[in-house]
């Protein structure tokens, strides 16, 4: 028996389940990943359009005024309705003088909001703080608010958002 | 180096022993008949493993059953075949349980010593039943909607108790969101449980007592 040329019956039924097993772990494991992971790997359909935010005039000069807006996205299978914030601050009297920035802190995305004292946007979750430009005063936020492209078309502003 | 690991592992764990108990242990000649149970546990996992996988992405509501698996059909990687493996495995887990059911009937196999791994048996052939009959309306289209309308109201035939039981299976008069809830309660938590359990003692017994052969005509 142990000298026997060929492969013994115990062993062929054991290389055989071992094989037929693995094919069959693969065949059905692989799949699984691509299963799980099959939403992370959708591209998300990014917002990157001009947002129409009124008469500029609506706007007070030296004065963040947040303007809020929703998008809708599709998430598996149902609508996502998302809601945006943007900081508008009137530098001058100028129509072109205009900051536009996102709300979103960028610490760890709570949203932010303008207090008059000591002037900063001040982020709830962290105490971050901006300054009137966006720029950090203090606390954990490792970059400046992203600052959206303005334009203005017959005294009405536009806000290119990106992203999001 | 793997078996040094082995020999640790053993010492505690006792493996080697519990390998020749489950797996060596000594059994009559039998036939492809003898491997229902096995193909039927197989299935069991194969459920268990494409269930779980399914609610990723499932919601048991009214607004998003549907949507939801549609969603799985069409847009999840691969999720064709999950569904499919599931939706497929089950028709066939009933066809084998049954099978493993009448060929334990027709060997006699339920016979003395044996007759605890027939009543747990009749438990996991009944809990299986069970997962056909909750699946079914987790879909929540027509089909499902109208065969579980017609399932409840048959088991408002009862006399007497009927309409209550009717009334309990649909979580009120009507077939609705609480229905589908609780069906979805029973297919994923209840019944899995039951059987899991009754698996364990099914096998346990299969392993004390052993199979019994194929009967002689002296038997």
């Amino acid at each position: 028996m142990a000298k026997s040329p060929h492969i013994s019956r115990n062993d062929f039924v054991k290389v055989t389940v071992g094989a037929l097993g693995s094919i069959m772990v693969v065949a059905v494991g692989l799949p699984a990943v691509g299963y799980v992971l099959s939403p992370a790997l959708s591209k998300g359909n990014g917002t990157d359009t001009w947002i129409a935010a009124g008469p500029v005039k609506n706007y007070p000069v030296g004065i963040p005024t947040l303007f809020t807006f929703t998008r809708t996205t599709i998430n598996g299978w149902e609508k996502t309705v998302n809601s945006y914030g943007v900081y508008v601050l009137r530098q001058s009297e100028a129509e072109t003088d205009i900051i536009a920035l996102s709300n979103v802190c960028t610490h760890l995305a709570c949203r932010v909001t303008w207090k008059e004292e000591p002037k900063n946007y001040v982020c709830p979750c962290h105490d971050g703080r901006f300054d009137t430009k966006g720029q950090v005063v203090s606390g954990p936020p490792p970059r400046p608010l992203d600052r959206y492209p303005t334009k203005v078309e017959n005294g009405n502003l536009l806000i290119h958002v990106v992203g999001g | 180096m793997v078996e040094k690991v082995f020999a640790w592992l053993d010492e505690r764990l006792g493996l080697k022993t519990v390998y020749d108990v489950v797996l060596d242990r000594k059994v009559p000649k039998v036939n492809w008949w003898f491997t229902l149970g096995s193909a039927s546990l197989f299935l069991f996992l194969m459920q268990a493993i494409t269930g779980i996988f399914l609610t990723i992405y499932y919601v048991p509501s009214p607004e998003s059953a549907y949507d939801s698996i549609q969603y799985i059909m069409t847009n999840v990687a691969f999720g064709w075949l999950i569904r499919g493996i599931h939706h497929w495995g089950a028709t066939l887990m009933v066809i084998i349980v049954f099978s493993h059911m009448l060929r334990t009937y027709i060997f006699a196999a339920y016979k003395y010593p044996r007759e605890l791994t027939w009543l747990t048996g009749v438990v996991l052939l009944l809990a299986t039943l069970g997962m056909g009959f909750t699946g079914y309306l987790l879909p929540w289209n027509q089909k499902a909607y109208w065969a579980t309308t017609v399932g409840t109201q048959i088991a408002g035939t009862i006399p007497f108790i009927g309409p209550f039981i009717t009334r309990v299976l649909r979580g009120g008069t009507d077939l609705s969101a609480v229905t589908l809830a609780r069906f979805f309660s029973v297919h994923i938590w209840v019944l899995p449980a039951v059987i899991g359990l009754a698996i364990g003692i099914h096998l346990y017994l299969v392993v004390r007592l052993g199979i019994s052969g194929i009967p002689e005509k002296e038997d």
